[in-house]
């Protein structure tokens, strides 16, 4: 049962066979067994997590299930909560606690869930690895000594490791995908403008987007269909998006017609050739399933990394100014004046990841440099949209691998920010054209101490996360990948 | 060495909406500290703005008065800085593409106008209020003001004095009032200029400028600007020059010293809002804001020459705040005979009188329909028009009606032409001597006629009617 999926949780459910405190006991069981190891979860708190799975139980008697009553979601630690502390895992945040719930957590809330916790993230979201977070490493279930991704690390390793069935996520340039990847667990980053930001905090505006980290295509669907819809509190969450009929598009079983583009910029030398062959074989699957192979080209792909590290460092360098030590937060000790206390106060709150952005950031925008780097950047960006435009024209999906390798070793490239950065090589530009995308599992590499999971990355047109859900749908039908498990974790709550 | 001044000025205008620009929070003044605040005006993570469209609208209304181009799409931008009353380290105003641009004022200099060009009005966001003074050491910071909307009106340096500006200042301010996008109140820093000032001399190129800040009346940036221009051109003849600078006005020393230069050695960073989508305006809503245009202070005083024949000075000083000529149109309303002598009545004499009571017509204790009734009764020459200022005096005492002070002081005029031919008679009867000289020709005794004959009525005789019977009588 813990590596249940959420449909089939809420089946049980909704059968009479479990309850929300049952599950919810499961959950924190399972927490109270593997977190130490893992360090998914930076916050949990077991009475309010009953509390909110009794009063679910008896919403459930006297009024009857809502979408997702009773079943547990995690949430990273970027999401602003009325209870508990927000953190974004970051020391300048130590003992935040937001007096609001983020939109996307009322609507879990609406939908009968119950928050189960705060997880692990890289420091503001700044990371591929989860190990710039204030909060220490969160390790792969997959194997403890690779980081599980980022900077959804701590959403992906707790679903992975069935310490919770589903988990929300943000994306601003992978950081669902990467880690649902390297995890072996599906996630989904739904078109820019698709869920509202409001209450997230933010990393880059232009970028950010929250979307779900589950077992399953259809979890998944389940999950973003609770979250997504307009909100009048974020003018960038779109009013008159295109309805997507979420759990329907999850019934497909074939690729009968399906013309699935695959970008030459994304197979390419350097990346890990068991990667590539595993994605390969996925789309020989593809092709057996009824679809077409459409060889295209993206060509400003080899840019998308550059000028993503040129937006969103820009973007972040406003939006961290906030964390000034005056109203809220971190601040120094015995100031001595206010621009001591400005600097002393982000100097000891912010890690170096998240201080290299802001210069960065800082850099890009600064007068004289602003044309060379910020505005060309977004021309880049503009350019790369187009890209996606045309290659549509040709295609309905585009099938790529998620990331260019597999999961690697804490500490492995820490040090080398440069090659930290290309590990998001395959994502940036879906969140550059603020398209949605989805990784699932594919495959299994070998690493050091055992396999390793491989994603296989869905890109669809604005407003299509349908195409995504029923491509990916119609491939975990015919292949077994969400089935396998990793060791270990099958104790705790295993009983239920 | 003559010299040339070239001033241009920034107005940042508080615009009058009920909620701050991109959230829920009133906007009313001089509640308790931090009393009007909320996550998104207090910078809290996660937050986002979302426009108030009232405040845009009003931006388009003002751009439309000054003829200016609306931008059907505008764009915000961040503007970054660091400073405790300013919550989310970055302000959220429009600067490459703002929502108006390519406007103009046409101001009066001599006896003539002189066109000012605006730059562009754009929209952006207050910020709060610090406070170091009587805190021991500490600062305080209120957040009320912080999300206001404000107008930022740009003029082209195209003012020559200090007057020139002041002269733009009051017009930019009368305008804003018509407008009602404003409350305008510079005491409480809902308009607020900063002065751009250099000198040079004429066909050469333009001199360094410096930015003069913290004036908050027109008298300051009238002395602020004559002290600076006057400091520069020194500056330039002692062989210094003048440096690109902010400079504070001292109102108490009268003269402008530069800000630490650690305050001002900013680069913004400005950057397009990534939280918020272009501003988009149809066409159809210009439209809808332009109809809506109240009438401005140049149509007005057009009207109220041809319509009511008034002179240029009267139709100027009845046209200084919409208040005022709406009550001048009240009181003709009501007293319709003789528009001008209401324009008299009103800019004369009750005007005079509010001014000693430090008030304005919007708390006048006399309201248009009571002074109309004064002013029936002098028309009716129940009261001379002498009479009529005790009994306005009277008035503004105790708010009564016309009609109850003349009958309580007993001032109704004498217009009986029975009553006041008796009067003359017996003044003729115990005058002969006089008459006698009249009668061979002597016309100047005329006044001491009249002087007799009022004297005898107390003053209540109808001055024109004792004139008038008395050339009748006298003569015969």
């Amino acid at each position: 049962m813990p590596f249940s999926t959420l449909s089939k949780l809420k089946n049980r459910l909704d059968a009479g066979e479990t309850s929300a405190v049952e599950l919810a006991r499961i959950y924190l069981d399972r927490v109270a067994a593997h977190n130490d190891a893992l360090n998914a979860f930076v916050h949990i708190d077991a009475d309010y997590i009953l509390a909110q799975a009794e009063a679910s139980d008896a919403h459930r008697s006297a009024h009857g299930a809502r979408a997702l009553e009773g079943l547990p979601i995690a949430v990273k630690d970027i999401f602003c909560t009325q209870n508990g502390p927000t953190q974004c895992c970051s020391n300048i945040l130590k003992g935040f606690h937001a007096p609001y719930d983020a939109h996307v957590i009322t609507r879990l809330k609406e939908a009968g869930a119950v928050l189960f916790g705060k997880t692990n993230m890289d420091e503001f979201a700044m990371g591929s690895s989860n190990e710039t977070s204030a909060f220490g490493p969160c390790r792969n279930p997959w194997n403890s000594d690779c980081i599980p991704g980022g900077s959804s690390g701590g959403s992906a390793a707790a679903v992975a490791a069935a310490l919770a069935p589903a988990a929300l996520g943000t994306d601003t340039g992978g950081s669902i995908r990467q880690p649902a990847a390297l995890t072996g667990i599906t996630g989904l980053k739904p078109t820019y403008g698709r869920v509202s930001r409001r209450g997230i905090i933010a990393f880059a505006s232009s970028l950010d987007q929250a979307g779900s980290m589950t077992r399953t295509v259809r979890d998944t669907a389940m999950l973003c269909e609770a979250i997504a819809g307009h909100d009048a509190g974020d003018a960038t969450s779109v009013a008159d998006a295109p309805a997507t009929d979420w759990l329907a598009a999850c019934d497909k079983t074939d690729m009968l017609g399906l013309k699935i583009g695959r970008p030459k910029e994304y197979f390419v030398d350097g990346m890990d050739a068991s990667v590539r062959a595993t994605v390969e074989a996925a789309l020989a699957e593809c092709e057996k399933l009824g679809a077409e192979i459409v060889d295209i080209s993206l060509p400003h792909t080899e840019y998308a990394v550059a000028a993503y590290y040129v937006i969103a460092p820009s973007e972040a360098s406003a939006n961290l100014s906030r964390y000034d030590g005056v109203r809220f937060g971190h601040r120094c000790d015995n100031p001595d004046d206010l621009l001591d206390m400005y600097t002393r106060s982000r100097d000891e709150g912010f890690g170096s990841e998240v201080k290299r952005r802001i210069l960065t950031g800082s850099f890009a925008l600064s007068s004289g440099y602003y044309d060379a780097y910020y505005k060309k950047a977004q021309q880049v960006r503009t350019l790369i949209r187009q890209d996606f435009l045309d290659a549509f024209e040709k295609v309905d999906v585009i099938a790529t691998p998620t990331s260019p390798i597999p999961a690697f070793k804490i500490g492995e490239k820490t040090d080398d920010p440069l090659t930290m950065y290309l590990s998001d090589i395959f994502t940036i530009a879906v969140n550059l054209a603020g398209l949605p995308g989805l990784s699932q599992p594919c495959g299994f590499v070998d690493g050091e101490g055992g396999e390793l999971p491989v994603g296989l990355q869905w890109i669809a047109p604005a407003w299509r996360e349908d195409a995504l859900l029923s491509a990916a749908a119609a491939y975990e039908g015919a292949t077994d990948w969400t089935k396998k498990t990793p060791v270990g974790f099958d104790l705790a709550g295993g009983a239920a | 060495m003559s010299w040339e001044t070239v001033i241009g000025l920034e107005v940042h205008v508080q615009i009058n909406t009920k909620t701050k620009a991109f959230c829920g929070c009133s906007t009313e003044f001089g509640a308790d500290p931090n009393s009007q605040t909320c996550p998104v005006c207090l910078g809290m993570p996660g937050q986002l703005p979302v426009l108030n469209m009232e405040a845009a609208r009003k931006s388009v209304l003002t751009g439309l008065a000054i003829n200016g181009t609306i931008n059907l799409e505008s764009k915000f931008d961040r503007k970054n800085y660091f400073y405790p009353d300013l919550p989310k380290g970055y302000q959220i105003t429009q600067f490459p593409v703002p929502i108006v641009e390519l406007g103009h004022l046409d101001i009066p200099v001599g006896d003539g106008e002189k066109r000012i060009g605006i730059t562009r009005i754009h929209m952006e966001e207050d910020a709060g209020k610090s406070m170091h003074e009587g805190l021991d050491g500490v600062s305080h910071i209120d957040l009320n003001r912080s999300g206001v909307p404000l107008m930022e009106i740009v003029s082209e340096p195209d003012m020559r004095n200090a007057d020139e500006a002041i002269a733009y200042l009051k017009q930019l301010h009368q305008l804003i009032l018509f407008l009602g996008v404003s409350g305008a109140n510079m005491e409480k820093g809902q308009f607020r200029c900063d002065a751009n000032v250099s000198v040079h001399q004429p066909g050469t190129p333009l001199g360094t400028r410096s930015e003069l800040k913290n004036m908050n009346s027109f008298r300051f940036i009238k002395q602020a600007i004559d002290y600076e221009v006057n400091r520069q051109i020194e500056l330039i003849e002692d062989g210094g020059e003048v440096a690109q600078e902010t400079r504070l006005y001292d109102s108490v020393k009268g003269e402008t010293r530069p800000m630490r230069s650690k305050e001002e050695a900013h680069d913004y960073r400005y950057f397009p809002e990534p939280d918020l989508p272009p501003l988009r305006i149809s066409q159809q809503e210009v439209e809808a804001i332009k109809a809506g245009m109240p009438e401005l202070p140049g149509q007005l005083r057009a009207r109220f020459e041809s319509e009511f024949g008034l002179s240029s000075y009267d139709a100027d000083v009845l046209t200084q705040t919409r208040e005022l000529a709406g009550w001048y149109e009240s009181l003709v309303a009501a007293h319709p005979a003789d528009p001008k002598r209401c324009a008299n009545w009103l800019a004369n004499e009750l005007l005079g009188r509010l001014k000693e009571m430090e008030t304005d017509v919007a708390d006048s204790p006399v309201s248009a329909h009571k002074l109309a009734g004064l002013l029936d009764r002098i028309a009716d020459n129940t009261i001379s028009g002498k009479s009529a200022k005790d009994v306005l005096d009277a008035m503004m005492a105790s708010g009564d009606d016309a009609d109850a002070i003349i009958e309580a002081k007993g001032l109704k005029q004498v217009s009986d032409s029975g009553a006041i031919d008796e009067m003359i008679l017996k003044v003729m009867a115990d005058n002969p001597q006089q008459l006698e000289q009249f009668r061979a020709g002597k016309d100047k005794l005329m006044g001491f006629f009249v002087g007799q004959v009022m004297k005898a009525s107390r003053g209540q005789a109808n001055p024109a009617m004792v004139n008038q019977r008395l050339k009748e009588l006298l003569k015969a």
